[in-house]
């Protein structure tokens, strides 16, 4: 009998074991993949790394920092910062068809070019910043919350184009409803990218999540790969365990799982019916480009670019096409500060990401699927090279991944990348020792699942003795 | 434990959950909060840590005594009188 079983070894299963381990609850994590990480995860092809999920962990602090939600993270895990070992990004842009903003990890820098570009929003776009709900606020009680923020930020700022500017990274990096976004995920989103910014681990997510499963196991903590449960089982209004696809059964004082909200209750055998509906609807695919240089050297130091080719940003499922490749996300992991004593990624690598329905995807057999990750790999980066240097003739190797490869590694509904649009910031179910962290309890992101995590394991894992 | 001894312990607790901090430069009589910016979950983290490795049961009412590493040890010196550091 468990204490906690824990659902998915992503970043918010791995941290809520670690807390749970750390004050000797007997705690196992039950994954159905070969590997750990969920979205926020790894593979290794031809010799080469490479991620999938994380372009960058937002959140950024410096090492020392005590504030902010990276600071907190460190201390509930009780891990060093130099267990991630963040180097900070070079810097990233907003660039549409006729404006570009700069920005890094100082408001500053965004402040200026908002300052020159859009000379009469400066004081517009201060009045939104000391607008924005803390991070203390984000229980969901707080009526501006659930507020479109496309209404909000009408009302503070009245250049569109600045507008659609400042909402196209944060929906790209957060953001799991279509069209729009809750004010209160635009409030953690602004902070995390625009506040607090970009770093990344040389080593990549591997290295975080390295951090993260020897400090579970060390504590005693189990952890079971290709373990998806099947089934929660439910006795009288409690879940008392869970079957696994091998039939084995385990038992649990209570569930907190990572699968997603409509995804946990599909599980559980007193519900007949879930609401599909209520799915997200997100997707991506990423275009991955090995170069034989340094992005640099072709004259790009962007971090991040995130693109749109018109004044309007779109940000919903391409109904009638496997892809959408009118705004996307160019990403060079070889494009931040890391320490000199570290080095350098050996090869250049560029990622591009553009929207994908996911149900297309699966529509396709094999040799179509095959076909359609090379056609649609030339027209993400067709697209991307509109706001770029072109790199196409220093490519070494490509590799594609597809909604498909999503749903493989998240088990998420759709292969949506943010979950569900409609968070269950408390964490409960229909189920009163049934508990969601991760994705669809409402912080996205790498540092927003780990605090995900950390919250709903001291909230409602620990508080028996 | 002496008075010394629980500093010593507390000043354990304070290193395992902020590792990253020199706690050499620690004033006894100044708020963790603004030395260490600790929050209420890391307060939290204390009297967890306490209750885990020396069964030291702090009700919520008494949270407040554990602002500054004086008042904590002031504290937790008779609930602790009889508890051998091992």
């Amino acid at each position: 009998m468990y204490d906690t079983i824990i659902i998915g070894a992503g970043m918010s299963g791995l941290a809520a074991g670690i807390r749970l381990a750390h004050f000797d609850r007997r705690v196992c994590i039950l994954e159905r993949h070969y590997t750990i990480g969920g979205l926020n995860s790894f593979y290794r092809m031809g010799g080469r790394d490479y991620d999938v999920g994380l372009h960058a962990v937002t959140n950024f602090s410096e090492k020392g920092a005590r504030h902010g939600p990276l600071a907190k993270l460190l201390r509930q895990l009780r891990l060093r910062w130099d267990d991630f070992k963040l180097a900070p990004q070079l810097g990233s842009s907003i660039r549409f068809s006729d404006a570009e903003l700069n920005f890094g990890n100082d408001i500053a820098l965004l402040e200026a070019e908002i300052r020159k570009q859009f000379p009469g929003q400066i004081d517009n776009f201060r009045r939104l910043v000391a607008s924005l709900l803390d991070y203390d606020d984000l229980d969901g009680d707080d009526p501006r919350f659930t507020r479109s923020s496309r209404e909000v930020l009408a009302e503070t700022i009245s250049d569109p184009l600045l507008r659609e500017m400042l909402l196209c990274p944060l929906m790209w990096y957060g953001n799991a409803r279509e069209r729009d976004m809750d004010f209160g995920q635009f409030c953690i989103m602004f902070r995390a990218c625009y506040l607090e910014g970009f770093g990344r681990p040389l080593k990549g997510v591997r290295l975080i999540l390295k951090h993260l499963v020897r400090k579970f196991r060390g504590l005693g903590g189990e952890l079971k790969l290709r373990s998806g449960v099947s089934r929660i089982h439910v006795e009288n209004g409690r879940a008392v365990g869970v079957v696994l696809d091998d039939g084995t059964e385990l038992q649990a004082r209570r569930i907190l799982s990572s699968a997603g909200a409509i995804e946990t209750m599909r599980l559980c055998d007193d519900i007949t019916e879930v609401d599909a509906a209520r799915a997200g609807q997100l997707s991506f695919i990423e275009s991955v480009s090995i170069l034989d240089c340094q992005p640099r050297e072709l004259g790009f130091d962007r971090t991040i670019v995130f693109y749109n080719d018109s004044p309007e940003f779109h940000w919903e499922r391409p109904e009638n096409a496997l892809c959408d490749t009118r705004t996307g996300v160019i990403c060079s992991p070889n494009n931040y500060a890391y320490a000199p004593e570290e080095g350098e990624l050996p090869d250049g690598v560029i990622r591009i990401t553009t929207l994908a329905n996911h149900d297309r995807w699966c529509e396709l057999n094999e040799p179509q699927y095959r076909a359609a990750k090379l056609a649609q790999y030339d027209r993400a980066v067709e697209a991307s090279v509109r706001f770029m240097p072109d790199f196409r003739s220093r490519v070494i190797d490509t590799d594609v991944f597809t909604p498909k490869t999503i749903r493989r590694f998240t088990w998420h509904d759709n292969g949506a990348v943010y979950g569900a649009p409609d968070k269950q910031l408390d964490g409960s179910t229909h189920l009163e020792n049934v508990f969601l962290c991760g994705t669809d309890q409402g912080f996205v992101g790498i540092v927003g699942a780990i605090v995900s995590g950390i919250s709903m394991a001291n909230r409602y894992c620990l508080q028996d003795p | 434990m002496s008075p010394a001894e629980i500093r010593e312990e507390i000043l354990d607790i304070l290193a395992d959950i902020a590792p990253d901090e020199d706690l050499g430069e620690l004033k006894d009589e100044v708020p963790f909060r603004e030395q260490l910016e600790l929050d209420s979950m890391d307060f939290l983290d204390i009297v967890m840590e306490l209750r885990k490795r020396h069964r030291v049961q702090i009700p919520e009412e008494d949270y407040h005594h554990l602002a500054s590493m004086q008042s904590t040890v002031t504290y937790l010196e008779p609930k602790m009188k009889d508890i051998v550091r091992s």
